[in-house]
């Protein structure tokens, strides 16, 4: 069949396209452009989708209630799988598409490859899970901000607790050789040579996504080292407890945020049992974040997902920052969001000089019977 | 010396997982010339549909034996019959056209079996069932070699086997070999080539999908992605031990697989693919057609 474009048939098209095209024009300046940026799709989309989650529960209320200043609050969503080679494109087009501030990313690599763009263009940035050092302790990203505390804070509270209250003290600290696992990982080495107690007999990377680490396994055996820290995302962490279960190696395993979430144990299954993970604060006493998860169950019949708290309270420090500034320029939101505490899920907090919200910390929590329960 | 052992094997399932997908590479590259790079996705799918047919007779309460065989012939019929059809649609209508065209098309077609997988299933990560036991009689070396371990390796040897012997032997592997030689006069002799090819296809993605089950439930998860990087270091393995070889494509598996482990052992598990692919370098310096590949003469 051979298709002919005659001039007809071109101009109607343009018609249709024009007047698609439209309406979208009609309403632009009269909403307040709130950018959603993360893995949607792809390995770690379970990391991503609860921000949405999030921000969409907040913005709706806020929606109900008759918006920011008059102005209605619309969700620009950019999917960037987590990959520093996307998230550059997803940010140019929350950019482009005029997104006046942004709830994200997810993964510090990501992060740190989207933020020049946004710096470039003013646009605040605030993320609910990336704890790179590099994003706020360095000073280079001025419109970062985020409601985690960053890996600086992690490091330290993994081998506290494998030293202090898991009383282990040969530790093989492993990482994935990424921009979150690795610094995190060297964080940590860090933290055992300063403290003066416990001992780092080996310190490796792996290679993401390979197929079988057995190799690996074999060596931490052979290090007789008593405890595992790893650095890096739950694929590759839920790989190696497996394989560490069939070479009969019962080695405490502890981890980070990446680690602490329900696909994990759900993908290793009887070998997550006993796996520690540093996550976010433990929040169930605030009501507000009960509150939050009330209102996920109803909206989306479903216990919300990792990091689903922070990227609430960003969502709400963010719109709370808009209205009280009455502007979306960086200037004015960093000023409120450095000066008034805001009610949030994670507690009531504002942000420090770097971006780093004060006051939220890491808790440890066990998988036991395939949950994750707070180490007490 | 126990560690050595225990890194022996640690090397030896790895290079067996890549050997179980390598033999589909150099299988076809053997007979058509063509890398077909969706290969990988093959096995991809092999895993998949096994976890699904695995899943389904659990719960309705089938003994492992048998979820494991039907899982299995389920796997085989079906990524036969994809590897079968995509060679009817990327390739067979490329078949006179310059040789990287077809190089293209496999891209593609890795592309688009990743994204339809990914759409029509899942992004997540799943977990795949324990299809093979700990056999009680493994268990006092378990810590060095497992039962999937020992299931992979004893797979693979069969495979080879078996294999080496249909081309040598049967009439449909002279077939193959006649067409690898020369395809015209293939044809004149009365050889159906398009024939011979298909069943290369399907024998090819046979072994993928066997791969597919024996692998996912060795690593205990599937995703969408995996066929990606096991289709790329099992190519890297078919090169090296020479492209269109059978037990060449074996040799260089398990060389590249001793290669991995012994480097992260005796070394550092960072430089595990630098050491990888620096042996491929060499051997390609010195023997450009692999460890047991044939030099040719490039056909004109």
């Amino acid at each position: 069949m051979k298709l002919t474009l005659s001039g007809k048939f071109l101009s109607t098209a343009a018609c249709v396209l024009m007047a698609l095209s439209a309406p979208a024009m009609g309403v632009a300046g009269d909403t307040i452009k709130f950018g959603v940026a993360g893995p949607h799709s792809g390995d770690l989309a379970s990391y991503g989708l609860p921000t949405v989650n999030a921000a969409k529960l907040v913005i709706d209320k806020v929606n109900a209630n008759g918006g920011i200043n008059g102005k209605k609050v619309e969700m620009l969503i950019e999917d960037d799988v987590c990959k520093p080679e996307i998230s550059t494109n997803t940010a140019t087009k929350l950019v482009s598409d005029g997104a006046e501030v942004v709830l994200g990313h997810i993964c510090s690599g990501a992060t740190i490859a989207a933020m020049p763009i946004y710096k470039n263009a003013g646009i605040l940035v605030v993320s609910p899970s990336a704890t790179s050092d590099e994003l706020t302790l360095s000073g280079n990203y001025p419109n970062f901000f985020r409601t985690i505390a960053p890996n600086a804070a992690q490091s330290p509270a993994m081998i506290d607790f494998a030293v202090d209250k898991l009383g282990l003290t040969k530790i093989a600290i492993i990482h994935d050789k990424g921009d979150y696992g690795k610094p995190l990982a060297e964080g940590a080495k860090k933290h055992v040579e300063q403290k003066g107690k416990g001992e780092v007999v080996l310190f490796e990377g792996i290679t993401p996504g390979a197929m079988d680490y057995s190799a690996i396994v074999q060596k931490i055996k052979q290090s007789g080292a008593q405890v595992v820290v790893f650095g890096g995302y739950h694929p590759e962490a839920s790989k190696i407890v497996t394989i560490m279960k069939k070479k009969r190696l019962d080695t405490a395993f502890v981890s980070d945020d990446g680690v602490k979430d329900d696909t994990f144990i759900k993908v290793a299954g009887e070998s997550a049992e006993g796996v520690y993970a540093a996550g976010p604060q433990d929040n169930s006493a605030n009501p507000l974040a009960a509150e939050a998860k009330e209102a996920h169950k109803k909206a989306f019949g479903s216990d919300p997902g990792a990091f689903f708290e922070g990227a609430y309270a960003a969502t709400v420090a963010m719109l709370n920052a808009i209205d009280k500034a009455d502007s979306t320029k960086l200037e004015d939101l960093k000023k409120v969001l450095q000066s008034e505490k805001v009610d949030t899920p994670v507690g009531k907090i504002n942000f420090n000089e770097k971006g780093d919200a004060i006051g939220v910390g890491f808790s440890m929590y066990v998988v036991e019977k395939g949950k994750y329960v707070v180490v007490k | 010396m126990d560690y050595f052992i225990e890194l022996f094997f640690s090397g030896l399932t790895r290079g067996s997982i890549y050997a179980l997908i390598a033999l589909g590479y150099t299988m076809v590259y053997g007979i058509i010339g063509l890398i077909n790079f969706a290969h990988g996705e093959i096995y991809m799918i092999g895993a998949f549909t096994s976890f699904i047919v695995a899943t389904v007779l659990s719960i309705y309460g089938f003994p492992l034996l048998a979820i494991v065989i039907i899982a299995g012939i389920a796997a085989v019929v079906w990524s036969s019959s994809y590897g079968f059809t995509i060679e009817k649609i990327a390739y067979k209508p490329l078949r006179h056209a310059p040789r990287l065209s077809p190089l293209i098309s496999a891209i593609g077609m890795s592309i688009f079996l990743q994204n339809y997988v990914l759409l029509a299933q899942t992004s997540d990560f799943l977990p795949f069932p324990t299809l093979i036991p700990d056999f009680p009689f493994m268990e006092p070396i378990a810590h060095i070699v497992g039962s999937t371990d020992l299931m992979i390796l004893v797979t693979t040897v069969v495979v080879m086997i078996a294999l080496t012997f249909v081309i040598k032997f049967t009439k449909i592997g002279k077939a193959m070999r006649a067409t690898a030689q020369d395809r015209t006069m293939a044809t004149l002799v009365g050889i159906n080539v398009n024939n011979v090819i298909s069943a290369t296809f399907i024998v090819g993605s046979a072994l993928a999908a066997v791969g597919g089950l024996l692998i996912a439930s060795h690593i205990g998860q599937i995703n969408f992605y995996i066929g990606f990087l096991a289709g790329i270091k099992a190519f890297t393995a078919a090169v090296l031990g020479g492209i269109g070889s059978i037990p060449g494509a074996v040799l260089g598996s398990l060389i590249l697989g001793l290669t991995e482990s012994f480097a992260t052992g005796y070394v550092s598990s960072d430089y595990e693919d630098v050491f990888a692919f620096m042996l491929l370098v060499l051997i390609l310096i010195f023997k450009p057609s692999g460890l047991l590949g044939k030099a040719t003469n490039q056909k004109v």
